[in-house]
């Protein structure tokens, strides 16, 4: 097992630097020269010219992916070009509230999609199920930015039961996790949505299999089939599609971000689009791909865990 | 080929006895129908202003009320229909065409290409769609093409890696050996044999992602990098009625109901095909 976390992780870091390079590429090798974006085309060259000089734009591309790089293996994400401040402290924080709305949108997810996956799968045709099917496709129809609108109109308008807009106080957990409610449930509602139907699938299929009849012609308890036998199989194929889950997760969350003007990382980088930030913008598309392929990897380790095959192919 | 007549046969059949694909394919083609005679539907101009009837609530001659400089909500919706399928239908084209044929090269080539094809389409596919489609929007710039753009390459990896792996089965089969063995041109090859034989299968991916496709033209336009004003694109919609949500809900409720119809509809052809599709639930 150790072995194969060791080489596993090893693994991540070949990916991990595939990604930096194209990030840098993209933003550097497209067409829209940040010069000419923050400046605007009206700009002198003399000032162009000492744009690029400034943000070392006018070096080889080489020497630039070498700064870039060894800036974030020190921590030095430079200074963001446009309110010249320094990026990690500003990363660093927004992340709270992205962390939080990250996980208690999965822990809603979870909480909510595997008992309804494996309740409908239980009562497989029944109105149950076609009423959960119908509930799970409308879920995944719904975009969570817009799901967040009709939380706020319901349930801060019409009833004022929870704040509008805002973060919370992160010192004051209460008002933090106040804050989190509504943002936490127009994300997690696609999750719950995504995973009700995975554990539905794989759950039908266990519960038909060999092993599971064999309990039950064992005379081993309905419940404890169900429970011991077939949902920690069914699971498997669950925790497998994890870093999909975390990365649709990422994705609404920047919306929802937006919709409740929480200071996390997605309004950083909508606000860095906007102003054509390029140096903010790599460090936070960075930051997030370096999120999805931890993800990746501990689910990749887990999987490991609960399947022995997948630590010797 | 009667084998596989038969297996479309079987499919078609399928098909048409489950409900929730046929609701939704009535429904995509009613949403098609209003997508092509938009302008002929649309009972105002969607984008005449008169400042004078601005704001009206739902109710009346206009149907969904009227925004802030008196566009009537109604025909903005419907105007927006065209918009927002023109956008991520063709979005979904544009990666079907490239996708496939990048990943049926690399398949159908194998070593180094198809090395580096599926290294780099893992890398791809790292990222959350709506990231990739972010970091395009960003460098070009909004504006209807760029977003067609944006959300086309965020969903190109997956079909190159569909293509890829169907080019990979098809090589051994023998009708193919065999035009290779009667000195038949890869290209020749990938056009006459590969592609007809794939083309199908890619078809049904792209219903599947179109729904992603609209949700993503969707989100980029509320983040305000959709179609430029005064063309009205749901997203963009919301967005602009957001702040008025307290006295004006129409503005930014209405056209959201929109978008849930039109991904709802595909959600529902592509949930069926997947059931008929899936060779465990076939039998």
């Amino acid at each position: 097992m150790l072995a194969y976390c060791i080489r596993r992780s090893l693994w991540a870091l070949p990916t991990m630097f595939a990604v930096l390079v194209f990030i840098f590429l993209v933003m550097r090798v497209l067409p829209g020269d940040p010069a000419y974006a923050i400046l605007g085309d009206e700009a002198p060259p003399e000032a162009l010219e000492q744009f690029r000089r400034n943000w070392g734009l006018d070096r080889p591309l080489p020497q630039q992916f070498g700064n870039y790089m060894s800036g974030l293996v020190t921590g030095d994400l430079g200074l963001s070009m446009a309110n010249r401040q320094p990026i990690l402290p500003q990363l660093l924080r927004a992340m709270p509230y992205t962390l939080d709305l990250t996980i208690a949108g999965s822990a809603i997810g979870l909480l909510f999609g595997i008992p309804l996956g494996v309740f409908t799968a239980r009562h497989r045709n029944s109105s149950v199920d076609y009423v959960g099917r119908i509930i799970s496709l409308a879920g995944l129809s719904v975009p969570s930015f817009y799901l967040g609108i009709l939380l706020i109109f319901f349930l801060s308008f019409k009833y004022q039961w929870f704040p509008v807009i805002g973060g919370g106080d992160l010192s004051d957990p209460w008002s933090r996790l106040y804050h989190l409610v509504l943002p936490a449930l127009s994300v997690g509602l696609s999750q719950t949505a995504y995973i009700t139907r995975v554990t539905r699938s794989s759950f039908l299929e266990v519960i038909n299999a060999d092993f599971v009849q064999t309990a039950r012609a064992k005379g081993v308890g309905e419940r404890l089939v169900m429970f011991k036998h077939a949902l920690r199989n069914a699971l498997v194929p669950v925790v497998s599609v994890a870093g999909i889950y975390v990365g649709i997760l990422i994705g609404s969350s920047i919306l929802v971000t937006i919709v409740f003007n929480r200071p996390g990382l997605g309004k950083l980088m909508v606000g860095a689009i906007s102003t054509h930030d390029y140096t903010m913008l790599q460090s936070i598309m960075a930051f997030y791909a370096g999120i999805i392929v931890v993800v990746n990897l501990l689910t990749d380790l887990a999987y490991g865990l609960v399947d022995p095959r997948i630590r010797y192919s | 080929m009667a084998e596989t007549d038969q297996r479309r046969n079987r499919i078609v059949r399928a098909i048409r006895k489950n409900k929730t694909t046929m609701t939704g394919i009535v429904l995509t083609l009613l949403i098609l129908l209003v997508a092509l005679f938009a302008p002929w539907l649309t009972p105002f101009d969607p984008l005449e202003q008169n400042i004078a009837r601005g704001d009206l609530a739902p109710g009346g001659e206009h149907l969904l009320g009227t925004d802030n400089f008196g566009r009537d909500v109604l025909s903005r919706i419907v105007l927006g229909t065209r918009v927002s399928l023109v956008i991520s239908l063709s979005a979904v084209g544009l990666a079907m065409v490239i996708g496939a044929l990048w990943g049926i090269v690399a398949g159908y080539k194998g070593g180094k290409i198809d090395a580096l094809t599926i290294r780099f389409i893992d890398m791809l596919m790292t990222f959350p769609t709506i990231i990739l489609g972010l970091m395009v929007l960003a460098i070009l710039g909004s504006g209807m093409l760029n977003l067609s753009i944006a959300i086309a390459v965020a969903i190109t990896p997956r079909f190159a890696r569909i293509a890829r792996g169907s080019a990979i089965a098809l090589k051994e089969r023998d009708f193919i050996q065999a035009a290779r063995a009667l000195g038949m041109s890869d290209s020749r090859v990938i056009v006459f044999h590969i592609v007809p034989n794939i083309a199908n299968e890619i078809l049904v991916v792209g219903t599947l992602w179109s729904a992603t496709a609209i949700l993503q033209e969707a989100n980029l336009s509320f983040i305000g990098l959709g179609v430029r004003p005064p063309m009205p694109s749901w997203g963009g919609m919301i967005r602009d009625g957001v702040n008025q949500l307290l006295f004006q809900p129409w503005l930014s409720l209405a056209p959201g109901i929109a978008i849930f119809i039109v991904v709802l509809a595909f959600n529902m052809i592509g949930d069926g095909l997947r059931d008929v599709l899936d060779p465990r639930t076939v039998e």
